[in-house]
């Protein structure tokens, strides 16, 4: 018998088939979507040892009832006028040591400055979740809102986008120093204090 | 007549040997950007809308919890009522708290400070059961949160 001249070649035909299979096998055990939401820190269970006391006008109470009704500082709104209030009275600049405030609506019965304003948000049980979402939102929006333009006039940059940036992990470690610092510049400048913690009203203050 | 025949005769197949280039360029696609699906849901979850969104990164530090109606065929063993699901079954009030503090042990030492909880609320839910799955992770130091949500206009939420 004579040799052959090599291997004879595998028949390919049949990989398509293969790869298809493998194929359907991942789209259907796969989901494309990644998770995005609104991140929150809930207040730690142990109360702090010292009662705080704050002064009445330094706080924002929002009130959202049953229905669904909005109840902000007092007066009932309209949850889209919630984001434009928020801004208003958190840099409403009461003591004028905010430099950086615009407009300068300096109410004496509103907050005394950014690092002192504290929003306080309260629902009911029977309120949906569907609105309690929308309200944070809001609030959050307010707050970047605000940090967003100090970011731009300072740094040209997004507030928002600096942080997202920073969270990236492809991002090189010298970058995250540099954004590090900006960052915690404009926190300072506006801090996050939304609470959802109970207060306790006048009474028994000393 | 035979001009025209012999013109038929010709047509060339069309080569198939690039198809598997092709579904292995799909596959990989698919590959590197989905992820596995990892329980299944007993409940309706139909997320609220929301802008001022962070993206969550890395699924290995995220505990998953779920709350809304019961799937439309467990309607009637169930009833209505909103029910929280931990993995893959539905679980009461009270084992919120040791479920988490299991996953927590679970994961690497190093990403511990790191975890988050996601919570995957159906938007009819009422307030009152987020309250109460919040206070019990508060009891067992699981602060921080993370309300998941779709990207989309928030007034939407209201209807």
């Amino acid at each position: 018998m004579p040799r052959r001249a090599g291997a004879p070649e595998v028949n390919a035909g049949s990989m398509a088939d293969i790869a298809f299979l493998l194929l359907i096998f991942f789209l259907v055990t796969t989901t494309i979507e990644t998770d995005a939401g609104l991140d929150r820190m809930l207040p730690p269970i142990e109360p702090p040892e010292t009662d705080v006391v704050i002064k009445q006008k330094n706080i924002f109470q929002v009130n959202i009832n049953k229905a669904g009704q909005l109840l902000a500082d007092g007066e009932l709104i309209e949850l889209k006028n919630l984001r434009e209030k928020a801004k208003a009275f958190l840099e409403n600049n009461g003591d004028g040591s905010c430099n950086y405030c615009s407009g300068g609506r300096r109410d004496a019965s509103s907050s005394d400055n950014p690092t002192k304003a504290i929003i306080s948000l309260k629902n009911d049980r029977e309120t949906k979740y569907g609105t309690y979402i929308t309200v944070q939102n809001e609030l959050v929006g307010a707050y970047n809102d605000l940090r967003n333009r100090e970011s731009e006039r300072l740094f040209n940059r997004k507030f928002t986008d600096m942080e997202a940036d920073y969270i990236k992990q492809e991002t090189p470690p010298s970058v995250k120093e540099e954004l590090k610092e900006k960052i915690t510049r404009i926190q300072e400048m506006f801090p996050q204090k939304l609470s959802e913690a109970e207060t306790t009203s006048g009474g028994s203050s000393s | 007549m035979s001009k025209f025949k012999k013109n038929n005769t010709t047509v060339p197949e069309v080569s198939t040997a690039s198809l598997p280039d092709i579904v292995f360029m799909l596959l990989f696609f698919f590959m590197t950007v989905t992820v596995m699906k990892d329980d299944n849901l007993n409940v309706s979850n139909e997320l609220p809308n929301a802008s001022e969104i962070k993206k969550l990164e890395k699924k290995d530090r995220v505990i998953t919890i779920h709350v809304g109606r019961p799937n439309d065929r467990l309607v009637p063993v169930l009833g209505k009522e909103p029910r929280i699901q931990l993995g893959d079954k539905f679980a009461h009030l009270s084992e919120i708290g040791p479920y988490v503090l299991s996953r927590l042990t679970s994961m690497p030492e190093a990403l511990r400070p790191y975890a988050v909880i996601s919570l995957k609320v159906d938007r009819k839910t009422h307030m009152g059961l987020i309250k109460d799955i919040k206070q019990e992770l508060r009891t067992v130091g699981a602060l921080k949160v993370n309300y998941t949500t779709y990207e989309g206009d928030v007034f939407q939420n209201l209807e």
